[in-house]
């Protein structure tokens, strides 16, 4: 039973000095920053900037050149159970139904049978995917994928949850869909880190930019402060970019 | 005896109840059926082992194990007959001319199918699943049962392809087993020796059986495709 469950809290996450090198050429370069609990912090920046690589290492991933990722517990590991979770620009989807998806991630973290099969019940039904729950997940729409991976994540409890450019690959209408999903956990107080190049859905979603650029930390700020008082030049360049696209 | 004589006479050995011919094709399949069996269980891990470790010489041990797909079933049956015979080193088994030994080459035979291809779909698998499972605290051999269950439909084509070689081969089972009568005569060693004795009922009737198992290996590996498209996307 989870009766007895260890809620310690794994946050806040420490980020200091990230640098990571591949091939010579240095592809962060002391990226540093805090996360405190809850809000959606978005990870901004032109392709290149880092962004992919901080998610990756913070979620212990990858492994940095140099530099540290500090959770208030260690690896944000509390009682065995791992207490953040990613999901990937492209749904990695196994070769089973959505349901066998969603049990397989329980099992691997090492939960019961029970709990497994309560959570995923749970999981389905919290995102209104019951119906698709006996579907083979790799023939189910992109977005319905994208959901479901979404969905995945969240069977698992996470405290925080990484996402890498999440809608990307999704039409409009499955980008609302995922994006109410990411708001419904934002007010649960799952604490959200996204990379996303899309300037209309950081700003509806996001309460804090990280704004990077050739792997460095250039902004941090309220979303609303940066995009109308971008501090740096880079900054004001991409802002205005976006605004000319 | 002319050749449409021998196939009714073939035809009445197949549906005739005949006790030998039986036996026979009894044998054959006890002994494929194991080889592979001792295939898979060797070779699947193996290979999904072969698929995720790095190690120098990797590269070497995968050129090896996909030139062994080709090995002559003759030179396994050389290979296996020098282990087993009085003076090889596992000749105090006594299994030379035995169903053990047929089974032992055959399972030379199969092992490298079996383990080439698993190394291959594993590795293009672990390329779409690695951030996943990494995410989820499944890296290195961990990932093992997660890849084995999700290739299992290709799986289930690569162990079929290594039945129908071991099925179908003559000269390992032929050089261990000795072909000898109602103890280590397949279907293959059975229709050379009858075919230059010129029994032909008895080859074409074994042939029949043959053909019609090479048939039956390839709808249901042509089943597995469908079925595994059905989960594969």
């Amino acid at each position: 039973m989870t009766a007895m469950r260890d809620t310690t809290s794994i946050l806040p996450l420490s980020v200091e000095g990230l640098t990571f090198e591949a091939g010579g050429k240095r592809l962060l370069d002391g990226v540093g920053f805090a996360l405190a609990r809850g809000g959606v912090t978005a990870l901004i920046g032109p392709n290149g900037s880092g962004k992919s690589l901080t998610l990756r290492m913070c979620h212990g991933l990858m492994r940095p050149s140099a530099g540290h990722v500090g959770w208030a517990v260690a690896d944000g590991i509390v009682g065995g159970l791992k207490r953040h979770a990613m999901v990937f620009q492209k749904p990695v989807m196994l070769r089973r139904s959505a349901r066998a998806n969603i049990l397989h991630a329980l099992a691997a973290i090492g939960l019961s049978r029970s709990d497994r099969n309560a959570r995923c019940v749970a999981a389905l039904e919290r995102f209104g995917m019951t119906d698709l729950a006996t579907r083979p997940a790799r023939l189910m729409s992109g977005g319905e994928q994208q959901r479901l991976a979404i969905a995945r994540a969240w069977a698992m409890a996470p405290e925080v949850l990484f996402l890498d450019e999440p809608t990307s690959q999704l039409d409009p209408g499955a980008t609302r869909q995922v994006e109410e999903m990411l708001l419904a956990l934002k007010a649960e107080g799952v604490t959200l880190v996204m990379a996303s190049h899309d300037m209309g859905q950081v700003r509806r979603l996001a309460d804090r930019v990280l704004f990077l650029n050739r792997g460095g930390l250039v902004e941090d700020a309220p979303t609303s402060a940066f995009f109308e008082t971008p501090a740096s030049a880079e900054a004001r360049a991409f802002v205005a970019g976006d605004l000319v696209w | 005896m002319d050749v449409t004589q021998a196939l009714s006479a073939a035809f009445g050995l197949v549906f005739g109840g005949d006790h030998a011919f039986y036996a026979i094709v009894g044998l054959s399949l006890t002994v494929t059926l194991s080889a592979v069996v001792l295939a898979a269980l060797i070779g699947l891990p193996a290979g999904a082992l072969l698929a995720l470790a790095r190690f120098p010489g990797r590269g070497a041990v995968i050129v090896l194990v996909n030139g062994l797909m080709g090995l002559p079933p003759v030179v396994a049956g050389l290979i296996v007959f020098l282990v087993l015979s009085r003076s090889g080193p596992l000749g105090s088994l006594g299994l030379l001319f035995t169903p053990a030994a047929m089974v032992v080459a055959q399972t030379l035979l199969v092992l490298p199918i079996v383990i080439a291809i698993t190394r291959q779909l594993i590795e293009d698998l672990h390329g779409e699943y690695r951030e996943h499972l990494a995410s989820l605290g499944l890296t290195g051999i961990r990932a093992i049962p997660t890849l084995l269950w999700d290739g299992r439909f290709a799986l289930a084509t690569a162990i079929l392809a290594g039945f129908g070689r071991a099925s179908a081969e003559v000269g390992a089972v032929l050089i261990v087993g000795g072909n000898i009568a109602g103890y280590t005569r397949t279907m293959t060693t059975a229709i050379a020796l009858e075919t230059s004795k010129g029994d032909l009922p008895l080859a074409l009737g074994l042939g029949i059986v043959l053909i019609a198992l090479t048939l039956g290996i390839n709808a249901v590996t042509y089943a597995a495709s469908r079925v595994g498209a059905r989960f594969a996307g």
